[in-house]
Formats: structure tokens, C-alpha cells, sequence
């Protein structure tokens, strides 16, 4: 049981809340509910919804793959290369959208280090779908990666000793023991890089262009509604609000099933704590 | 360090009592935190009442001319404007370019501007049948262009066959810069086939340039300030589709003189001389007098284009 907190802890709390909450009501109360289904149906709103969903799971999957690996080799990793290492992957994270559509662009586009190559053999990402999936895996996967990381940094190393002390091959452990235990932070982290890559705006419009059904993705459709029908920029703002909330929410009570499911985080502690016996732990003095 | 000081204060004070010191210390530094933690809160409050965009805009009671004014301006205009800006030194301006119809929402939004100058008619005409701005002042025309690479590595040659399987970029029809390349695609009879609608016709200039696009349909603005970066090939009939660029001031402007002199520099001869340098064309008479601009006014401007 944690100490309560000192009550006027809840003035700054009441604030934080607030700051991040009113401008959704914002939008709430300015959108023309009875217009919806019109302003949804149209057939621009429809393609720019099936174009995110199919990029974004492309994308999602693409970091699923390739951060999953990275994630296991950086928590293990020690010293100034896998400092350096972190940092590299980090940057993505923090780097304004549009610099990552321009990095994107002087490395993939026709004329870039690898484009021009690339464009020699006929191939030109440019203007595709492709471009638009390269550019979300791009600034989405790093959130995946350091969400990943820091769980395997806390999780315990036992379970993965004792199987490689009773003979298991590094394979086996990484397929049966600390996959599984993953588990619920690999849903967290998959539906964090999700999210950020259904908000994939800066990076697409510099790299892949803007054209229906190809390239027009939902906040693009968004910022270009604005133009002329505010209203309908408002209600695609909801569907992408109303998708974030499911991605997130559905990812949070994926990982609190998987938990209880195992008796919980503290039941699991102790296990593993148990199964420390006569191994030696690597991770223990971290 | 306040909360530091008292604290030593009142254990010199009671002296032995020590405990009771260190509970009554704590309480006035939990104190003090609430406080700050309240003053931050409303720091935040009144940060969200200020003004969005005219942050530094100058107080509606300071003197006129005293502060900075600020003028919204189409992305087009960018060189232009700052030019002309720098050329009197008088007068402060902050700028804030953007494409036309961002500019006219934002001020429906509430931003506080002092100028407002858009790179089409209509969108200017939205802003007055908003009355968010008062009578507009026309200042400068410019039309269409086909800009490559430098080289021309495509060989494209103009709105026509050239173009089959190449990649044209164009502004969404749903800028002021995509309606005028509509409207000059059916006035020649061609179906544009885009790879790309981009937003802003600076965005379709940066995906020419980078080399990514074989073609871009911009404004002749947009091909001076290129450069030799972009080969600029001209479409007969363009001249059909004149852009207007119209300023107004901006209703409830916090410095409405300010924004008069500003728009006096602009239309100034040594203003247009300016904007000439940038790919502008001065307004005709005729297209002054036409509200709708395009067919009367383009026989009456001279062009070099109708020559390939």
C-alpha cells in the first residue's frame, strides 16, 4: 500500500487533467453532430480512413519485426557504443516531423543516397503507399523500441537463467521464456508505435506527397479539409481521436488481462524471485 | 531559498524544540510548493487566453507605430514582403506566411493581425464576407507555369502529351493555387493526371526542386524565386487564368495605421518594383475594374507567353 498523496498535490493534478482534456471537449462541442454520417461518408473521408488503417498496420508490423530484435540486443547492450546506439534510435522520437521527411527524402527519394540507386533499377518510392508506410515505421518505431527496452530492463532475468542452465538453446529461451513474458508490454509498445503512426503527418506530406487513396492519409485529409470545410476537419478529428482511444485503451486493458491472468505483476516478482535460486542473476544487481 | 531562510530563522528562534521546528518548517514549505504550484496553474490559465498567433502583437492601447505590426501573408509573398519590410525601417513587421485560406481561418479563430494579404480573390472575398477584414486593395496579378528540374531530365514541354508517365505535381484543388490549375486545365481542355495534390504551391515547388517530380504547375512567383534550381516552361493560355493578390486591413487590427502605411509600401511604385523582382506582374487597369478578374485583364497584360 503507497503513502497517500499530500493533498494539494490535486490543485496541479486538477490542472494537468484539464490542460489535456478541454481541448477535446473542444472539439466535442464544436462539431456539427447531425452532419456526421454525411461528413464521414464522403467517399475522400472513406479512402483517407482505409489508406491510414492499411499504413498503419503495415508500419506497425514493420516495427514489430525489425524493433523487436533491436530492443532485445539494447537492453543488454553495455558501454558507449550501445549508448550511442540508443541515441541513434531515439532520434526518429524527437526529431520534428518534417526533418524526418526531409531525411527520409535526400535518402529514399530519386535523387537521394540510396533513391538514386534505387531509381536505376526502377524502383521509385516517391508518391507510393510505400513511401508513406516507410516514413510512419520510420517515427514510429523508436517509441516502440524504448517502450520495449525499459520493460525488458526491470524484468527479471531469472526464468530466462534457469532455462539456459537446464539446456535450452538462446532460441528456445527467446521463443518460450522471455517472449512470452513480454507479452504485455510488447501489446503497449505496438499500440504506442500504432497510435504515433496514425498521426504521421509532417514526414508524409514531405516525403510522399498528398493524393487520394494513395498518399492522403487521415490527418492529411484533415489539414486539407480545413481548407475549405472546417466542419469536416472536425468530425475526421474525431474518428482519428475515437481510433487513438481504442488503440491505447484496448492496449491498457490487454495488458492488465495478461497480468491478472498470471497473478499479477507482484505474484510474478516473487516467482521469479524464486526461481533465483541457485542461479545466478544476472540482472539482480541492476 | 525563501522557504531555506525561514526555516533557519524559526529553528534559531524556539531553539530545543526541535521536532516541533522541523514540523512547523515543513508545513510552511508545503506551503510555499502549493503556492508556486498555484501561481504556475494560473501562469497556465492566462497563457491560454492569450491570443494564438499575434503573441507579440502590440497592445490595442499602445501608440501607433510604437510596436510591431503584424501582417498575415500568403506564402507566396514571403521574399517579397520581407523585402519590402526591410526597405523602410520605420516599421516593425512580424510576419506569418501561410497559404491563403490558413490564414483567413485563423482569423476566424480569433488571431489578432494588423494585415492580411492572400494570394487569391477568393479567398480574400471569404474574409470580407466574414468582415474580418475591410475594403481589399489589389496589388499585384501572377499566373501559372510549368516548372522541371534544372535540365529538364523529364523533357517536359508543356500541358500535353510530354507529360504521359511522368510525375506531375499540382496543388489540391482545394487551395487557391489548385483551383486556378482546374481552372486553367479546363480552359486548355487537358485532364491533369498528379501524382501528388499538395497543400501549398511552396510544397509543390520543394518537390520539383528536390527532383522527385518531373513536373510542377506553380505560379511564375514561384519559378523567379526558384532560381536556376527549376527550368520554368510557359503554357500558352495561361495568361487566361490570372491570379490576384489582393491586402486588406484587418477589422479590429490593433494598429490599423500601422497596417495602412504597410499597405501604402506595397502598392508604393518602389513596392511594386519590388514584388517585379520576385516574378509579380503590376495589376492592370481593367483588372482592377473586373471583379472577377481573368479573361478582360489577361488581354490587356502583356506576356512573352503565348511564343512556344
Amino acid at each position: 500500500m503507497r503513502t497517500p498523496l499530500p493533498r494539494w498535490l490535486w490543485l496541479p493534478v486538477g490542472a494537468a487533467l484539464l490542460f489535456l482534456v478541454v481541448p477535446l471537449v473542444g472539439v466535442g462541442v464544436r462539431l456539427p453532430w447531425g452532419r456526421l454520417p454525411e461528413l464521414l461518408s464522403a467517399q475522400a473521408s472513406l479512402d483517407a480512413l482505409s489508406l491510414s488503417l492499411r499504413t498503419c498496420f503495415a508500419s506497425t508490423a514493420i516495427s514489430v519485426l525489425l524493433g523487436c530484435p533491436l530492443a532485445l540486443a539494447l537492453a543488454r547492450a553495455r558501454g558507449a557504443w550501445a549508448a550511442v546506439a540508443r541515441v541513434l534510435t531515439m532520434l526518429p522520437m524527437v526529431l520534428p516531423p518534417v526533418v524526418a521527411g526531409l531525411a527520409l527524402l535526400v535518402t529514399l527519394g530519386r535523387r537521394g543516397l540510396l533513391g538514386a540507386s534505387l531509381s536505376a533499377f526502377g524502383v521509385e518510392i516517391g508518391f507510393t503507399t510505400v513511401a508513406v508506410v516507410i516514413a510512419q515505421a520510420f517515427v514510429s518505431m523508436p517509441y516502440l523500441v524504448i517502450a520495449l527496452e525499459g520493460a525488458l530492463r526491470t524484468s527479471p532475468a531469472g526464468f530466462e537463467s534457469a532455462a539456459a542452465v537446464l539446456g535450452a538453446t538462446p532460441t528456445y529461451v527467446l521463443r518460450r521464456v522471455t517472449l512470452p513474458l513480454l507479452g504485455p508490454a510488447l501489446a503497449s509498445a505496438t499500440a504506442l508505435a500504432f497510435a504515433r503512426a496514425l498521426g504521421e503527418f509532417g514526414a508524409t506530406l514531405t516525403f510522399a506527397g498528398s493524393l487520394q487513396g494513395t498518399t492522403r492519409t487521415l490527418p492529411l485529409e484533415i489539414y486539407l479539409q480545413r481548407e475549405t470545410d472546417p466542419d469536416s476537419a472536425l468530425a475526421l478529428s474525431v474518428v482519428l481521436i475515437g481510433l487513438a482511444i481504442v488503440v491505447v485503451g484496448g492496449a491498457g486493458w490487454l495488458t492488465r488481462l495478461t497480468q491478472t491472468s498470471e497473478g499479477g505483476p507482484s505474484e510474478r516478482r516473487r516467482r521469479g524471485r524464486r526461481a533465483d535460486v541457485g542461479v545466478p542473476d544476472r540482472a539482480g544487481a541492476s | 531559498m525563501t522557504v531555506q531562510e525561514t526555516t533557519t530563522a524559526t529553528t534559531t528562534a524556539t531553539g530545543a524544540t526541535g521536532r516541533g521546528v522541523r514540523r512547523r518548517a515543513s508545513a510552511r514549505g508545503a506551503r510555499a510548493v502549493a503556492a508556486a504550484a498555484a501561481s504556475l496553474a494560473t501562469c497556465v490559465a492566462l497563457a491560454g487566453c492569450a491570443p494564438a498567433y499575434g503573441g507579440a502583437s502590440p497592445s490595442a492601447g499602445g501608440s501607433a507605430g510604437s510596436g510591431q505590426l503584424t501582417v498575415f501573408a500568403a506564402a507566396s509573398l514571403q521574399k517579397g514582403f520581407g523585402e519590402i519590410s526591410q526597405a523602410d525601417a520605420t516599421q516593425e513587421e512580424r510576419f506569418s506566411f501561410e497559404g491563403s485560406s490558413t490564414l483567413v481561418d485563423q482569423l476566424a479563430g480569433g488571431a489578432r493581425a494588423d494585415v492580411l494579404a492572400t494570394a487569391d480573390k477568393a479567398t480574400m472575398d471569404r474574409a470580407v464576407e466574414k468582415k474580418l477584414v475591410g475594403e481589399p486593395t489589389l496589388f499585384a496579378t501572377n499566373h501559372l507555369v510549368l516548372v522541371t528540374p534544372s535540365g529538364n531530365p523529364g523533357k517536359v514541354t508543356g500541358l500535353n502529351a510530354s507529360l504521359t508517365g511522368k510525375r506531375l505535381v499540382i496543388c489540391a484543388p482545394a487551395v487557391p493555387c489548385g483551383r486556378a490549375s482546374q481552372k486553367l486545365a479546363g480552359e486548355l481542355g487537358v485532364k491533369l493526371q498528379p501524382v501528388s495534390e499538395e497543400q501549398k504551391v511552396t510544397d509543390v515547388l520543394g518537390k520539383v526542386t528536390s527532383g522527385e517530380a518531373d513536373a510542377g504547375l506553380v505560379y511564375t512567383t514561384d519559378a523567379a524565386g526558384a532560381g536556376d534550381k527549376v527550368d520554368t516552361v510557359e503554357i500558352p493560355g495561361a495568361e487566361k487564368v490570372i491570379n490576384q493578390h489582393l491586402i486588406a486591413t484587418v477589422n479590429g487590427a490593433p494598429d490599423p495605421q500601422g497596417a495602412q502605411r504597410f499597405i501604402a509600401q506595397v502598392t508604393s511604385p518602389q513596392g511594386r518594383a519590388i514584388l517585379a523582382r520576385y516574378g509579380f506582374a503590376e495589376p492592370t487597369a481593367s483588372a482592377t475594374a473586373s471583379p472577377s478578374g481573368s479573361a478582360a485583364s489577361a488581354s490587356a497584360t502583356p506576356t512573352a507567353s503565348a511564343t512556344k
